[in-house]
């Protein structure tokens, strides 16, 4: 091979792998098309452009969406749950999370606690969770996703739920693309774990078993069963990554549990409001979790979260 | 030595470009897929990327009961449009924006919570030949209380 030939194939990989790089716009999801780009790397062969062309067309993207922490909390107000502060992890423990996983987790779980104190209008809580939620957005170097105009803002606001939550939302949304954009979608899976654990103790610690018949609530901790594999296929879509490979440990745990709960449905039927355009999924669905696998769960849940806090 | 001065500049000149392409992502998903959601709450997630014609972009989310939802899908103007169908887990297709004038939002609730699949397609409109185009597409969910 002449040194001429050598110069064109290194500069033509370089090309191809610029073009393929170019494709993906990352968010925290698994991602064929990051493997087609591993693999065009691994190979080192150079090739056409029509190739290249076409492993992108072939790659997939696929997200896997978790609840967000405003939405876990939501559905728990929803579900009838009474807010109790002792639930929360204290703002206090904040200054414990020193590494990129505990902060990453504790952002999910402040950013729970924080939508939680913010739809039943605890106002000193919500401007001491932003606060806690911040430390360990800056402790992860995300610049700016919740800065002093947003402590301001919460504050000027601080009787609005509304314009709380969409704050709340912006701020969650600036830290999770920015850890998306930064190439950090392992971090970005941590703090989506960290949120919807945090939602799920907070749910599973609130349920008094005495009315766990026809609890809403407990409806709401089952439906918890169907974001599962959606959990587990995120995580593995980052296993390279060491935190979440104890994480996947502390899932497939959880998943054990999960497994001893049936959920039975039909195809779904569709009909339109066309009232208000709103398109309406209807379908039967039968439930079934024994009082004793929810207290199993809800021992699992609180021994997993227990290392998440500590 | 020339090879790799040649290599670490397009390298750099690579990481620029990628950064740049998702920051711009990221604006426009902001800019143009945020306000789509309104009047509903955005539950502060985030999933963007650059698709390419004929490209498509899965999604696995689970709704619940007590919500009333929106989807927001968008695409960069350049695109032209950009398809989506909402897959139970038989795969039976429960909507398509295809045979809705390629809309950007659709409005839904459900009787009970399901796990949805979501499938974001770029059709293919560039002439045999011709070099693909692509461009950013978001994908947002808002959020409100059931009536």
């Amino acid at each position: 091979m002449n040194k001429k030939h050598r110069i064109g194939t290194g500069i033509l990989t370089v090309i191809i792998l610029c073009m393929i790089l170019l494709s993906g716009c990352g968010s925290g999801g698994s991602d064929k098309t990051q493997k087609t780009q591993k693999n065009a790397a691994a190979v080192g062969q150079p090739k056409d452009n029509t190739q290249a062309i076409q492993d992108i067309k072939q790659a997939e993207k696929i997200f896997n969406a978790l609840p967000s922490p405003l939405e876990s909390a939501m559905l728990m107000k929803s579900a009838g749950a009474k807010f109790d502060r002792k639930f929360l992890n204290p703002v206090d423990n904040a200054k414990n999370y020193t590494t990129q996983s505990s902060q990453a987790l504790n952002l999910g779980i402040f950013t729970c606690d924080l939508s939680f104190a913010s739809l039943y209008d605890q106002t000193q809580l919500i401007i001491d969770y932003m606060n806690a939620a911040k430390k360990m957005a800056d402790g992860l170097g995300i610049l700016d996703a919740i800065n002093q105009s947003t402590i301001d803002e919460l504050e000027e606001n601080i009787n609005n739920t509304e314009v709380i939550m969409k704050i709340v939302s912006e701020t969650f949304l600036n830290s999770n693309s920015y850890l998306a954009d930064n190439d950090q979608p392992a971090i970005a899976s941590i703090v989506l774990v960290g949120g919807w654990m945090e939602g799920l103790y907070i749910a599973t610690q609130i349920v008094d078993e005495k009315d766990f018949n026809g609890n809403k609530l407990v409806g709401r901790i089952i439906d918890q069963k169907l974001s599962i594999d959606v959990l587990q296929n995120l995580l593995n879509s980052n296993k390279e990554n060491p935190a979440i490979e104890a994480l996947i440990i502390q899932m497939n745990k959880l998943k054990t549990v999960f497994d001893k709960i049936t959920i039975k449905t039909k195809p779904i039927k569709t009909e339109i409001d066309k009232t208000t355009n709103t398109t309406i999924l209807k379908s039967e669905v039968t439930t079934d979790m024994s009082l004793a696998t929810f207290k199993e769960l809800t021992s699992v849940v609180a021994e997993i979260r227990g290392t998440f806090v500590k | 030595m020339r090879i790799i001065r040649i290599i670490s500049v397009l390298t750099l000149f690579i990481a620029i470009a990628t950064l740049n392409v998702e920051a711009q992502c990221k604006t426009f998903a902001k800019s143009e897929c945020l306000p789509k959601l309104n009047p509903y709450t955005h539950d502060g997630n985030y999933h963007a990327a650059v698709l390419v014609e004929g490209e498509e972009a899965e999604l696995y989310k689970t709704f619940y009961s007590d919500m009333d939802y929106r989807l927001a899908i968008v695409g960069e103007s350049k695109l032209q449009h950009v398809e989506f169908k909402i897959l139970d887990e038989n795969k039976n297709i429960i909507y398509s924006n295809k045979d809705n004038n390629y809309a950007e939002t659709w409005d839904f609730k459900l009787e009970n919570s399901k796990q949805l699949k979501l499938v974001v397609k770029v059709p293919q409109f560039s002439k045999p030949g011709d070099t693909p185009v692509s461009g950013c597409v978001a994908i947002m969910f808002g959020f409100k209380l059931k009536k």
